[in-house]
C-alpha cells in the first residue's frame, strides 16, 4: 500500500473550494482510491455533496452534547458516503461567538488520537475555511498533518491576492515543516485570459496551475441534488475535468516551498493582463469637489 | 544614614548587572537606582511599570490577580465568579487573607471559588450561555449574595465572550447588580492595569446606583480605601478613625460590602492607604462627586500621629480634640512597645521587597523600632509611587523596580541586611542563607500591622524574627569565608 497523502485545500471564501474538494474526492475515489474529507469550517458544508446531507453532524457538536470531546467515538463521527469516502466535520461556534480556530485543532486531535488516519487510507483532504485567520486554521498544515497543499483560485483579482496571502503562510510552515505547495487549481469565472494569467501567476509563485477547471453548469445541477458531478451525470464532461484533476494530482511531484509575490509584483501581472489599470498616483486622497477644482 | 555612599551604590548596580546580555543590561540599569531624595520626580533616576525581561525571575502577577485577587475578592457579600478555566480561581482562592465577619456560603463568600471551569466545549462555542446557566444557579443556591462579578480568565478576552450582555441581562433577572470585569491575564505588564480595570469596573457597574437617594449622612462620614483588611488591618484602622469621632462609612474592599461602595459617594473624606490599588477611583470621586481624598499611612506610632492630625484637621474641632486625647491616651502604650523591642532592634538593617503600599509606608514603622531601611523596591509600581518613596529613603540607599530573583539575591549578599521583608517567594531563599525573612504581604500569617494595635504586633513580629536563635546556627557564605580566613590567620 502506498503511504497515506494528506492534502489540504485552501482559497477565498466563496472561491469553490468544497466544491472542488468533493468532486476531485469523489473522482479519486472512482479511481479506486480510499479517501477521507476532514471539513475545517465551522459551516460544516464540506461533505454534503459526498454525503447526501444538509450539514454533517460535526465533532464540535456531538463533542458540546456528549460532554467532552473525550466522551466520543470515531464512528459517532465518521460517515461514509459516494465511493466509500469517509467523511468528518470538525465543526464549530456559529458567527460571532467562540473560537472557531481551536475547534478545528480540538477535532484534528481527536482524529489522530482515534486513528482515524488508519493504514487503508490512501487520501486525506482538509477543506479549510477561506483565509488562515489564526493558528487553528493553520492547523491542518502544522507538523505530521497535510503535506500537500492546493490553492483554489481564479482569474479575479482578489482570489489571486488570497492566494498570494495563503502561500505566504505556506512558507511559514514549509521551513519549519515538511508542508509543500502541489499548485493552484484554477476554478474559472469565465475572465479574460484566465488560464494564461493563473499560469503566470503560478509561474511567478515557483509552482503550477495544476488544472484549469471551466466553468459549467452541471457542477451547479449537481450541486442542487446535494451530489458531486461525478456521481450525478459521470458521462458528462464536466466530470472528466475532475477526473484530470484527480490524475494531476495523483501524479503530482511538483512539490515546492513557494515563493510568494510582493504586492507590486502582482499588480504589475493584474496590469499586464488588463484587470488593473495603472494607478494614477495624482488622484490619491482627492475628493470629487477637488478633482473639479 | 545609609552604610554605602552613593558612588559605592552606583558601584554596586554596576556590578551585580555585568552578568546580563547587554541588552537586559541596558533595560535593567534603568530600573535600579541610588536614591537621591534632591529630586521632585523619580523618573529622573528609575522607570518602572515597565514589561519584564523574558528569562529573569519577576515576581509580578497578572490584571486577572490585580482584579479578582486584590480589588474585587475581598468584598464578602458578592460572588466573584473567576470566568474561565478552572485554574486561575482555584489556585487563588482565599489565597490573601482578608478577614471578614459573616457565615461562608450564606451571606459572605470570600474564602469560596467559584469558576465557570471552561472545556474544549466552551472555548469553541463560547461560555456565554454556560455563565448565564451560573448565575441562575448561583442565585438558587446562595440566595443571600449582594451581587456577582464576572472575573474575565486570559480566554475570554481571545473568545470574545460577550460578557457584558449576559451580565446586564442577568442584573435584571435576579435584580442584583452583575459586573462584567474585563481583567484578562494577558493585559498590562502585572497586576497593576487589573487594579485599575477593576476601579474603571466600580466606577462603571457599581459606584453611582444610589446616587440621588436619601442618605442619612453626618460630617463625620469617612471611607477607608485601599484597606484589604489582611489579619485584619482594616479592623485597626476603623478603631482609630472611630476614636477620633469619624463615622467609617465603607471599607474598601477588606470586610466590605458591595452597600458600602454604593453609600461612599455620601462620604466627605475618602482616606486613601493603598494608593496604587485604588487611586483611581479617589480621583473618580473627587472628580464627579467633589469629594477630596487624603493619603495617609497607619504604619507605626510616628506615621499614625502624622496621619490622624491631617485627617483631623479637616474636620471641625471637636475632632481635633478626641484625635489629640487617642494620641496621647496610645503614646503610653506605644512608650512602652518602644522600650521594650527599641533595645533588642536598635540599628538592625532591613531590605523591603513587596507590592503596592508597603515598600515606603513601612520604613516609618521599621524607624520608630530604630532600624533601617537600606533597600526598597516595588513588584508593579509607577513613578508616583517612586516620586512618593524617595523622600522616605535615605540618600543613596538602594531603590529597584520589578527586581529580578538575581539582583535581590546579590544585593542582599553584598549589602548584608540583617533582615529581608518580601513574600513567600524569597523567604526560604534568604533564610537559606541565614537571613530571617518576615513576609510583608501577608504579615506570616499574623497580623494586623495597621494601627496603635498592629503596631504592638509588628513590633513582636520583628523581634521573634531577628532574635530567633535559629539563624545563628545557620552561617551565610559570606561569613563563612570569613571564618575560614580568621581560622587561617590564627
Amino acid at each position: 500500500m502506498a503511504k497515506l497523502r494528506q492534502c489540504a485545500i485552501y482559497g477565498k471564501g466563496g472561491i469553490g473550494k468544497s466544491t472542488t474538494t468533493q468532486n476531485l474526492v469523489a473522482a479519486l475515489a472512482e479511481a479506486g482510491k480510499k479517501v477521507m474529507i476532514v471539513g475545517c469550517d465551522p459551516k460544516a458544508d464540506s461533505t454534503r455533496l459526498i454525503l447526501h446531507s444538509k450539514a454533517q453532524t460535526t465533532v464540535m457538536h456531538l463533542a458540546a452534547e456528549a460532554g467532552s470531546v473525550e466522551d466520543l467515538e470515531l464512528e459517532d463521527v465518521l460517515s461514509v458516503g459516494f465511493g466509500g469516502v469517509k467523511c468528518v466535520e470538525s465543526g464549530g461556534p456559529e458567527p460571532g461567538v467562540g473560537c472557531a480556530g481551536r475547534g478545528v485543532i480540538t477535532a484534528i486531535n481527536f482524529l489522530e488520537e482515534e486513528g482515524a488516519y488508519d493504514d487503508e487510507l490512501d487520501f486525506v483532504f482538509y477543506d479549510v475555511l477561506g483565509d488562515v485567520v489564526c493558528g487553528g486554521f493553520a492547523m491542518p498544515i502544522r507538523e505530521n498533518k497535510a503535506q500537500e497543499i492546493y490553492i483554489v483560485c481564479s482569474g479575479e483579482m482578489m482570489a489571486m491576492y488570497a492566494a498570494n496571502n495563503i502561500a505566504k503562510g505556506i512558507v511559514k510552515y514549509a521551513n519549519s515543516g515538511g508542508v509543500r505547495l502541489g499548485g493552484l487549481i484554477c476554478n474559472s469565472r469565465n475572465t479574460d485570459r484566465e488560464d494564461e494569467l493563473i499560469e503566470a501567476l503560478a509561474k511567478a509563485m515557483g509552482t503550477q496551475m495544476i488544472h484549469f477547471v471551466p466553468r459549467d453548469n452541471a457542477v451547479q445541477h449537481a450541486e442542487i441534488r446535494r451530489m458531486t458531478v461525478i456521481e450525478y451525470d459521470p458521462k458528462h464532461k464536466q466530470a472528466d475535468q475532475y477526473r484530470q484533476l484527480a490524475q494531476k494530482v495523483l501524479n503530482n511531484t511538483m512539490l515546492v516551498i513557494p515563493t510568494p509575490i510582493e504586492m507590486e509584483q502582482l499588480e504589475d501581472l493584474l496590469m499586464e493582463f488588463g484587470i488593473m489599470e495603472a494607478e494614477d498616483e495624482s488622484i490619491v486622497g482627492k475628493t470629487a469637489a477637488d478633482l473639479a477644482a | 544614614m545609609s552604610t554605602m555612599t552613593r558612588e559605592e551604590t552606583e558601584a554596586l548596580i554596576a556590578e551585580v548587572l555585568e552578568v546580563y546580555p547587554d541588552k537586559a543590561k541596558k533595560d535593567r540599569t534603568k530600573h535600579l537606582a541610588a536614591n537621591d531624595v534632591s529630586v521632585e520626580q523619580s523618573k529622573k533616576c528609575i522607570t518602572s511599570n515597565r514589561k519584564s525581561l523574558p528569562g529573569v525571575m519577576t515576581i509580578r502577577g497578572c490584571a486577572y490577580a490585580g482584579s479578582k485577587g486584590v480589588v474585587w475578592g475581598p468584598i464578602k457579600d458578592m460572588i466573584h465568579i473567576s470566568h474561565g478555566p478552572v485554574g486561575c480561581g482555584q489556585y487563588s482562592r482565599a489565597g490573601r487573607r482578608n478577614y471578614y465577619v459573616g457565615t461562608t456560603g450564606v451571606d459572605t463568600f470570600g474564602t469560596m471559588n467559584f469558576t465557570s471551569d471552561f472545556q474544549e466545549k466552551d472555548i469553541v462555542f463560547g461560555g456565554d450561555k454556560k455563565l448565564a446557566k451560573l448565575i441562575e444557579e448561583v442565585e438558587q443556591l446562595f440566595p443571600l449574595h449582594k451581587g456577582i462579578s464576572v472575573q474575565s480568565e486570559c480566554p475570554i478576552g481571545l473568545i470574545g465572550d460577550d460578557i457584558e450582555s449576559v451580565s446586564k441581562k442577568a442584573t435584571v433577572a435576579i435584580e442584583k447588580p452583575v459586573i462584567p470585569v474585563r481583567c484578562e491575564g494577558f493585559r498590562g505588564v502585572s497586576q497593576s492595569l487589573g487594579h485599575h480595570i477593576a476601579n474603571d469596573a466600580i466606577r462603571d457597574w457599581v459606584l453611582d446606583k444610589r446616587d440621588g437617594q436619601t442618605y442619612e449622612s453626618t460630617p463625620y462620614d469617612v471611607a477607608i480605601i485601599g484597606d484589604y483588611n489582611i489579619g485584619g488591618d482594616a479592623w485597626a484602622t476603623r478603631i482609630l478613625l472611630e476614636e477620633m469621632g469619624l463615622r467609617v462609612v465603607a471599607q474598601w474592599s477588606g470586610d466590605g460590602t458591595i452597600a458600602e461602595m454604593m453609600n461612599t459617594p455620601k462620604v466627605k473624606l475618602n482616606l486613601l492607604h493603598c494608593y496604587r490599588s485604588m487611586n483611581y477611583i479617589s480621583r473618580h470621586m473627587e472628580e464627579k462627586y467633589g469629594i477630596p481624598y487624603m493619603e495617609y499611612n497607619f504604619f507605626g506610632p510616628t506615621k499614625i500621629v502624622e496621619s490622624c492630625r491631617k485627617i483631623a484637621a479637616f474636620f471641625d474641632d471637636s475632632v481635633k480634640e478626641k484625635t489629640e486625647a487617642m494620641i496621647a491616651r496610645y503614646q503610653v502604650m506605644m512608650d512602652a512597645i518602644i522600650a521594650k523591642y527599641k533595645p533588642r532592634l536598635q540599628g538592625k538593617k532591613v531590605m523591603l521587597y513587596v507590592g503596592g503600599l508597603r515598600p515606603r509606608h513601612v520604613i516609618g514603622a521599621y524607624e520608630d523600632l530604630g532600624m533601617e531601611v537600606i533597600g526598597t523596591g516595588y513588584e508593579f509600581a509607577h513613578n508616583d509611587d517612586y516620586d512618593r518613596t524617595i523622600k522616605e529613603m535615605g540618600d543613596a540607599t538602594l531603590l529597584y523596580d520589578d527586581v529580578t530573583g538575581f539582583e535581590l539575591e546579590e544585593f542582599v549578599k553584598r549589602l548584608k541586611p540583617d533582615m529581608v521583608g518580601s513574600g513567600i517567594k524569597e523567604k526560604y531563599i534568604f533564610q537559606k542563607m541565614g537571613i530571617p525573612l518576615r513576609q510583608m504581604h501577608s504579615w506570616d500569617y499574623s497580623g494586623p500591622y495597621h494601627g496603635y494595635d498592629g503596631f504592638a504586633i509588628f513590633a513582636r513580629d520583628m523581634d521573634i524574627a531577628l532574635s530567633n536563635p535559629t539563624f545563628k546556627n545557620l552561617t551565610p557564605p559570606w561569613k563563612k569565608v570569613a571564618e575560614e580566613e580568621v581560622k587561617k590567620a590564627a
